[in-house]
């Protein structure tokens, strides 16, 4: 299944700056069986599904959705300035148009017209201006705030909403699909977090968090080729059997988070139909680099060459994925390094670089919890019993699940953890590796990786950007501190009766979280 | 019977003070816990600044001793807040997972007790038979498997083939017939886990008491056996039957949590669990006071009923 | 038809575990001597059948490195290789021997749930049965002590425990026999409770015996019946209790091979009527099941009972 990509190639630097098209990039070559299923949409039926996430403690305010089961309907309830497409590149959702300035750091958006709220207020710039600006200042308690940091000033213009960014960034739009960033109502300058209210394609009914939400179509909505569902029905089952029962038994349609241990069973059921998506949601194991012995960029390749990733493809992912090469970029994105030499399990490179680094063994603590990602800890274990060959001894440390983010990510010297993938190389190096940025989990500091992406995210001249980008994957693979074994693909399962698009969103799971607007009932 | 009410009361009073320290105990542990509400929502994408920002709106950033008086006023005027993660009030979120419950234990006490009550007797009275073995064993496999797997065996063998739902989705509409139809399988995976406790106190406790001179006496006097049993040796038995029967009921309602994941019940096991990772306090020292008090209630109904079937207790020199 | 040879398996199965006790038993006499002997030849089939079934666990939880083909955390060869030599049961989800790694968890997960409970055990009926005799503040104080400790949710308990002082073997024996001991203690108590107020405890005390030897000749043998019966049931609940915490991810570390881990990591197969995770589960409710079969039979022997 890892030939599932969603090249994202084709955006011209043009389009970015000007456009609001949907570019022609090649989409998911689905397989035939799946294909056949497809008709042409059609209205009608609740959608019920059945999601992995979902928490008693989930709320509706946009500053805090850490799940897919918030993400997901919050995204049915409201619209964002802009939408990845499933192609990857960025189409018009509240925004119609936007402009750069030369220097990309004046960014003007023109606002569409004539959309509602649910509630029947009519969405102005003004929601626009107090909707972004929930997220930035002091006071901002948002995940999304270092997004937002870059914005100097946000102000309305007639039908247009002018944003000022302390540097240039030409991949600004891109950020503006964030789901946190979803335009609200707003009373003199500011949003209510706890409303009900949207402008999507979906009515919030009911929510009842870490068990169920209803919703049901929103009749104005402003997109007539979306939504075909009358009503979506989602219920959040966290355990993983649990949720295969409901989709076998027929009490859902849809069901995320397939357990890749069954995954082949289940394939066998009747009228179910598994549907995995590449995404560039990736697997991490990353080191303290101030601290000894990952200083020693010796000892960081050794463990590098130490991992069987195709294994680890294999049994952890059953094949639904590829293997990472120690850099963050998937390879459906639009400056991956296609030139660049994939890494292999080679004990007698790690066995090398650890003599190189004046060793003859190496012990490291490998803290692992299932938090990380479904399958961490046997990762882990599987790491551990390969390192071996090569003289590096891997002690695995099972942390609890519950604190892991807190107690174990960037405490450890060497933990487990994943990326939901970002789209754009940007945001991607930004956020995870550039010297001081809050989430950069290796403590990574290369002068020119960091020098370079500065660079390259005002350069305008596409040519000149894909070789910054190029080279950085390189830096990174070969000098950073984060082993990447695997890229994992979101996995999901349907019921036959269910209607999924050819083209399907690669940026998040649930057809980049917007399953509710864009499946349909056959 | 005058010291049986002012054990009650002394008991109640006691209760009171328990829930007490408990509130203190939840508040400390969760106090010790790493991190906090504001960490654990924001998880991977929490900064320095939107977690501090975060905690002030939460007024987390007050003194841990000022935050556990203030929710300690509120709480004796009878008003247990609002959840930290959602705002919501507490007693909307607690009230029909409550109510779930308090259905399933019940459903499945209904159940386990009678169920266990009479196999621990026919296993006394026919002692050493094949019945005995067969029950016994039969009772002991159920509770070696683990809640989750008993319940994905029933899930395989009822659910598959269309008997029962592998759901349980209840709502306010439901009628109480199709609610039993609905939680069926779950309360009899509780069932399946419970009843096997119970029967072999009862069998332990009767056979305990067979070789008294008094049953002996009994005997020799030509009653038949199961009267012997009935009348003689399970008056006798009641206290440590009793005492188990009250653990195991007060395991249904606070430890069922697996078979809420599960069945997909909404109930509070579930509710505390996630309230606990997310470190909401004022959810957890509620759902936690509702299970101690569920606890004492029951505990307190054990021992008056202990001290009631044993007149040696009620007039202890 | 299927069902009619199903129950014919579990015939013979059971004829061949009577069978085995009855042989065992032969043996055992055999070989024994004095009161041993003349209390073996008292024990029905199925308590010869538990202990052998014990004597088996024990001896291989001993040899295990002798008797496992592969080594504990050896990655063999594919993921759930079906159940063909040289993997006898097959492999697991990452590609290691199944029959080794159920060898391997008879040691890790006995040895842990015996000390545990052995542990649980100690604790919880000493201080009860001292609750019970003394009375009076004692009893107050320990009784409203177990009362807070057992009105907190153990599982939830045991899981802030263990996230505040960290998951070690230690500390998951210490936490798990605290909790568990409360429970014990309330038993240990409440049976005590009815002894204590029996005339010949009356008479012991007008004798002047201390409290030591009260507890231990009087008292203790006359409470022995139901905490035996409790000690069976405990010892399987620490099972389940590992299993439990081992989903939540704070119970025994990997790559160690442990029952309770290797039933959750494998449990979502029986939904769709694979057997591979009844292997572990049928290793711990064996264990059980033996175990309380011995329980019934000292139990039998203690009530004096004679038919």
């Amino acid at each position: 299944m890892s030939k599932l990509n969603s090249p994202m190639g084709g955006i011209s630097r043009r389009g970015l700056l000007k456009g609001a098209t949907a570019l022609g990039a090649a989409g998911l070559i689905l397989p035939a069986s799946v294909r056949k299923a497809m008709a042409e949409p059609k209205r009608g039926g609740v959608l019920r599904i059945a999601l992995a996430s979902g928490n008693t403690t989930d709320s509706l305010d946009p500053a805090t959705w850490d799940s897919t089961f918030v993400q997901s309907f919050n995204t049915a309830r409201c619209n964002t300035l802009t939408e990845i497409a499933p192609d990857g590149s960025l189409v018009a959702e509240l925004a119609e148009s936007w402009e750069a300035s030369a220097d990309a750091a004046t960014w003007t958006f023109k606002i569409r017209e004539g959309v509602t709220f649910h509630s029947g207020k009519t969405m102005t710039t003004d929601d626009v201006v107090a909707s972004l600006n929930y997220h930035r200042g002091e006071e901002s308690k948002s995940a999304a705030k270092p997004y937002v940091d870059p914005i100097t000033d946000i102000k309305a213009e007639g039908s247009n909403v002018v944003i000022s960014l302390s540097g240039g960034n030409a991949d600004f739009p891109f950020i503006l699909a964030d789901y946190h960033l979803v335009v609200l109502p707003s009373a003199e300058g500011k949003i209510d977090p706890t409303t009900t209210d949207g402008t999507g394609a979906y009515v919030l009914d009911s929510f009842e968090p870490g068990v169920s939400v209803k919703m049901s179509r929103n009749p104005n909505y402003f997109k007539t080729d979306r939504a075909w569902f009358d009503g979506i029905d989602a219920l959040s089952i966290v355990d993983a059997a649990a949720r295969q029962n409901a989709l076998i038994t027929g009490e859902v349609d849809v069901i995320d988070g397939v357990d890749l241990n069954t995954v082949s069973l289940l394939e066998r059921a009747p009228g179910i139909k598994v549907l995995p998506v590449t995404g560039n949601q990736h697997f991490v194991f990353p080191m303290d680099t101030r601290l000894s012995p990952y200083d020693n960029n010796n000892v960081r390749q050794a463990l590098k060459y130490g991992i069987d990733r195709d294994e680890l493809v294999e049994k952890i992912l059953r094949g639904f994925g590829s293997a990472g090469n120690d850099h963050p970029i998937g390879s459906g994105q639009r400056y991956f390094n296609t030139e660049l030499e994939q890494k292999t399990y080679d004990p007698d490179k790690a066995k090398f670089h650890l003599k190189e680094a004046g060793m003859d063994t190496l012990t490291v603590q490998l803290s692992a919890a299932d938090a990380a990602f479904a399958g961490a800890v046997d990762s882990a274990v599987l790491y551990a019993e390969r390192a071996a060959a090569a003289g590096i001894n891997i002690e695995v440390v099972r942390e609890p699940s519950d604190g892991y983010w807190d107690n174990v990510w960037m405490k450890k010297p060497f933990c487990a953890s994943y990326w939901g993938g970002r789209p754009t190389e940007d945001l991607m190096f930004s956020v995870a590796y550039s010297a001081g940025a809050p989430w950069n989990d290796s403590f990574w500091d290369h002068a020119r990786f960091n020098e370079l992406l500065v660079s390259a995210r005002s350069e305008l001249d596409d040519d000149k950007r894909r070789e910054m980008y190029w080279e950085m994957q390189a830096i990174c693979a070969n000098e950073g501190g984060v082993v990447i074994p695997m890229f994992a693909s979101y996995v999901n399962a349907h019921s036959d009766k269910v209607g999924v698009p050819e083209v399907i969103g690669t940026n998040q799971g649930l057809d980049g979280l917007r399953l509710y607007e864009r499946w349909w009932f056959a | 019977m005058s010291i049986v009410w002012e054990m009650i009361f002394k008991r109640l009073g006691l209760g009171l003070l328990t829930l007490l320290v408990i509130s203190v105990i939840i508040f400390s542990a969760t106090e010790l816990l790493p991190g906090d509400l504001a960490q654990a929502i924001l998880g991977q994408s929490a900064t320095p600044e939107t977690v501090a920002a975060f905690r002030k709106e939460l007024g987390l950033d007050l003194p841990a001793y000022q935050r556990y008086f203030n929710w300690l006023f509120g709480a004796l005027q009878g008003d247990f807040g609002t959840s930290l993660a959602n705002k919501r009030p507490i007693a909307d979120l607690i009230a029909t997972r409550l109510g779930n419950t308090l259905f399933l234990a019940l459903y499945a006490a209904a159940i386990a007790v009678p169920l266990s009550l009479t196999l621990g007797i026919l296993a006394a009275l026919y002692r050493n038979s094949i019945f005995d073995r067969a029950a016994n064993a039969l009772a002991l496999t159920s509770i070696s498997f683990p809640e989750f797997f008993v319940a994905y065996i029933l899930i395989f063998v009822l659910a598959q083939s269309g008997l029962f739902p592998s759901m349980t989705r209840m709502d306010p509409n439901t009628s109480l017939g199709e609610a039993l139809y609905r939680a069926f399988l779950p309360a009899l995976t509780l069932t399946l886990v419970v009843t096997a406790h119970m029967m072999r106190m009862t069998r332990a406790a009767i056979i305990n008491l067979l070789a008294s001179p008094y049953i002996e006496m009994a005997r020799l006097k030509g009653i038949n056996p199961m009267r012997v049993i009935l009348k003689h040796a399970l008056p006798n038995a009641l206290a440590p039957i009793i005492t188990v029967i009250a653990l195991n009921l007060a395991y249904l309602i606070t430890g069922v949590v697996v078979v809420e994941v599960v069945f997909v019940y909404p109930g509070l096991g579930q509710l505390m669990v996630d309230s606990v990772a997310k470190r909401d306090f004022p959810v957890v020292q509620a759902v936690a006071l509702i299970f101690a008090a569920a606890y004492v209630l029951l505990n307190l109904t054990a021992d008056v009923l202990s001290t009631l079937s044993n007149p040696r207790l009620i007039h202890r020199k | 038809m299927t069902i009619l040879i199903k129950l014919l398996w579990i015939a013979v199965a059971i004829a061949v575990a009577l069978a085995a006790g009855w042989l065992f038993r032969t043996a055992a006499i055999a070989v024994s001597r004095g009161g041993l002997r003349k209390a073996l030849r008292t024990a029905p089939l199925t308590a010869a059948f538990g202990m052998l079934v014990i004597l088996l666990y024990i001896l291989v939880a001993i040899f295990a490195p002798v008797i496992a083909p592969f080594a504990e955390r050896e990655v063999v060869g594919g993921q759930f290789l079906p159940w063909e030599a040289p993997y006898i049961l097959g492999t697991d989800n990452l590609g290691r021997d199944m029959f080794t790694r159920l060898i391997y968890g008879a040691r890790n997960t006995v040895g842990i749930a015996f000390m545990t409970t052995a542990l649980a055990f100690a604790i919880g009926s000493i201080l009860g049965l001292l609750a019970a005799t003394v009375g009076g503040w004692m009893d107050q104080f320990l009784s409203r002590v177990v009362d807070i400790l057992m009105a907190i949710p153990s599982l939830i308990f045991s899981l802030l425990l263990l996230t505040i002082f960290g998951t070690s073997v230690v500390t998951l024996i210490l936490v798990i026999a605290t909790i568990d001991s409360t429970r014990v203690f309330r038993l240990a108590r409440s049976v005590a409770q009815d002894i204590v107020v029996m005339d010949y405890i009356e008479a012991a005390k007008l004798r002047g015996e201390g409290l030591w030897r009260l507890i231990t000749r009087e008292i203790l043998p006359n409470a022995m019946a139901p905490l035996v019966a409790e000690f069976g049931l405990r010892f399987c609940f620490v099972f389940l209790m590992i299993s439990a915490l081992s989903f939540l991810g704070v119970g025994v570390q990997p790559p160690t091979a442990d029952w309770g881990s290797m039933v959750r990591e494998n449990a979502a197969l029986i939904t769709f009527g694979d057997v591979t995770p009844l292997l572990p589960a049928g290793a711990i409710a064996l264990l059980t099941v033996a175990v309380n079969f011995v329980v019934d039979w000292m139990l039998h022997r203690a009530s004096g009972l004679k038919e």
